[in-house]
């Protein structure tokens, strides 16, 4: 992900600008088309729900002007807490666990795999791993809500291996919905960050691992002393995008658990789509949807800024 | 390299060498150990998927199936309208695609070589909306579709996701023309090439790579979609292939082999996406990883 310094860094020269800035009026007219629809569908809709956070309405009539009483009931609502907590969790199991597991794992099948076996048996494995990626989240979903059903796969298993006493309705039971949630989040983000790493390990100078092995470095020095910081962009791209998908999750919640049982498993932005349609309180939805859209950005900004602080760091070395 | 390298590493440290020998199988082992168990789901999927519901309840997920049980397949086929299902997910998806792929260029090149002013704090804007949660917009866009008429269309969708494609689009393309070689311009400029012409003819061919990615993309992203789909569209004629499956799942009236067999056929697609695509997602990975 380019940063925005990056677009802007040729255009500065001031005779350039001074020069074509008569002509600009041409190519605003490319831009119409795409500020038109813009306005349309995100701007205008996203300030119309700022403006129905301040109101009471049910999605007929008028809405009524409250001012930030949503806002103040918020605060103290234990589902809107639940939620945002249940955020941090999914962010560990998005982010985290994916990130962390994902690095080691492409660099053994990089490293290790690719250069000791043929690289075809480290693509097959990568394929494996990222197969989960592919299919809509949805239907991962439900065919993890089966296997962890009752009388689901993981409970034949389980069976099976004589374990029958550790049989379980794992999504049903508040104290193991939300870690069987996290544990399904983990299996389908992991492929991403192995794939991503092991594109960037492919950028990095092979001569850089075979020096560090002639000197006598074992794997986890390479790991920490090469492999980590060679693929950092990378490694930012990934925290950034999938700490996002992961305060927006949705499909998985409403396919395997609605956010039950007793909330034990709901997001805000489940929250806020039960709120809007369920029980058609519009007002209070908006205001959770305006507080997570805050908080994504203010996380947003929070990555970029140390991304951009950590080049300039590099730049100087 | 690595092989012009090995046997002097090979005479200096012999024992090491054969013990790597040995781990680098432990290695191997491991890893394919969870690769196997990530497509573990998969493979219960497929097990149940052609089992009867009186087989299932009598010998469980497990077992394998009493007979070659294509029941549920067809059950789950034409309970949905699959075919339907699956038009409507392509028509969506395909017309986000390229529409999107469209509006995106249009705006990156007033942004990227236009150099318009104030193209920062477009371009940031529209880095934002990419980001914002789709709960911010979706009840006034659900309130306006109905109001328009929309609700329930395809149309609504499409227009919805091109814009939100295209606000990625944008971002991306315009960090790539913001690199476009000048000479490029200015010799179209020479021969009297417009910036219509100049777009189509001279821009285009030259970022075609980045432009199928892209294609790619936005079609597999806007398959996948859930929310605003789930929201807009409500009936059998509209719906797209993850909503048919979870608003049916949903329902509680499918059995474990009709929830399996209906998984499998909505997956089919994607995967099948997968193979045909996975050379320019491949790059297109690597390339968006090299930014």
């Amino acid at each position: 992900m380019a940063s925005l310094d990056t677009v802007d860094a040729p255009a500065r020269k001031p005779a350039g600008r001074r020069r074509r800035s008569g002509s600009d009026a041409g190519y605003w007219l490319y831009l119409l088309p795409g500020a038109v629809l813009f306005l349309l569908v995100i701007g205008g809709p996203l300030v119309y729900t700022g403006y129905l956070s301040l109101t009471k309405w049910s999605g007929v009539g008028d809405p009524t002007f409250i001012g930030l009483d949503n806002y103040r009931d918020l605060l103290t609502d234990d589902v809107f807490w639940t939620s945002f907590q249940n955020t941090v969790a999914m962010i560990i199991a998005m982010v985290v666990l994916p990130t962390l597991i994902g690095l080691v794992l492409a660099a053994v099948l990089f490293d290790t795999i690719g250069r000791r076996f043929r690289p075809r048996t480290a693509a097959a494995l990568r394929a494996a791993f990222y197969l989960p990626q592919v299919l809509p989240v949805v239907v991962a979903g439900i065919v993890w809500g089966w296997i962890l059903r009752p009388d689901g796969a993981l409970n034949g298993l389980l069976d099976a291996v004589g374990l029958g006493s550790l049989t379980h309705d794992w999504l049903g039971d508040p104290n193991t919905a939300l870690p069987a949630v996290m544990a399904v989040m983990i299996w389908v983000q992991l492929g991403y960050p192995v794939v991503v790493f092991m594109a960037a390990l492919e950028r990095v100078n092979p001569e850089l691992y075979e020096a560090a092995e002639i000197d006598g470095a074992g794997w986890f020095r390479r790991f920490r002393a090469i492999t980590l910081p060679q693929i950092r962009p990378e490694t930012f791209v990934v925290g950034l995008t999938c700490t996002i998908a992961a305060m927006k999750v949705f499909g998985p919640i409403f396919a395997l658990t609605r956010g039950g049982p007793e909330n034990a498993t709901n997001v805000p932005s489940y929250f806020a789509y039960f709120t809007f349609f369920k029980r058609l309180q519009v007002g209070y939805g908006s205001a959770i949807s305006m507080v997570l859209t805050l908080i994504i950005v203010v996380v947003a900004v929070l990555f970029i800024r140390a991304q951009n602080r950590a080049e300039r760091r590099d730049g100087v070395l | 390299m690595a092989i012009t390298l090995t046997p002097p590493r090979r005479v200096r440290r012999p024992a090491d060498r054969r013990h790597r020998g040995v781990a680098r199988w432990i290695v191997l082992a491991l890893v394919g150990a969870a690769a196997l168990a990530m497509l573990v789901p998969f493979a219960f999927m497929l097990l149940n998927a052609f089992k009867s519901p009186g087989d299932y309840s009598t010998n469980g997920p497990l077992s394998w199936p009493g007979e070659f049980y294509t029941t549920g397949l067809r059950t789950y086929w034409e309970q949905v309208d699959f075919p339907v299902k699956l038009w409507n997910s392509v028509l969506i998806s395909g017309s986000v695609a390229v529409l999107a792929v469209v509006v995106s260029l249009l705006s990156a090149y007033a942004l990227g070589i236009g150099r318009i002013r104030g193209r920062l704090w477009i371009i940031g804007l529209f880095l934002l909306a990419n980001m914002l949660p789709q709960e911010a917009l979706i009840y006034p866009l659900y309130h306006f579709a109905k109001e328009a008429g929309l609700y329930n269309t395809r149309l609504a969708v499409i227009i919805i996701f091109t814009v939100i494609q295209a606000a990625f689009g944008t971002y991306l393309l315009a960090s790539v023309l913001g690199t476009f070689p000048r000479t490029l311009l200015e010799a179209a400029a020479l021969d009297g090439a417009g910036r219509w012409r100049t777009l189509w003819r001279v821009v285009l061919p030259n970022i075609r790579p980045t432009i199928s990615v892209l294609l790619v993309f936005f079609f597999i992203w806007t398959w996948n979609e859930f929310l605003i789909p789930l929201v807009m569209l409500i009936d059998n004629q509209t719906q797209t292939v993850p909503v048919a499956l979870a608003s049916l799942q949903g329902d509680r009236l499918m059995d474990a082999p009709t929830t399996n067999a209906g998984a499998l056929i909505s997956l089919l697609p994607a995967i099948l996406f997968f193979l045909i695509f996975q050379r320019t997602l491949s790059r297109g990975i690597t390339a968006g990883a090299d930014k």
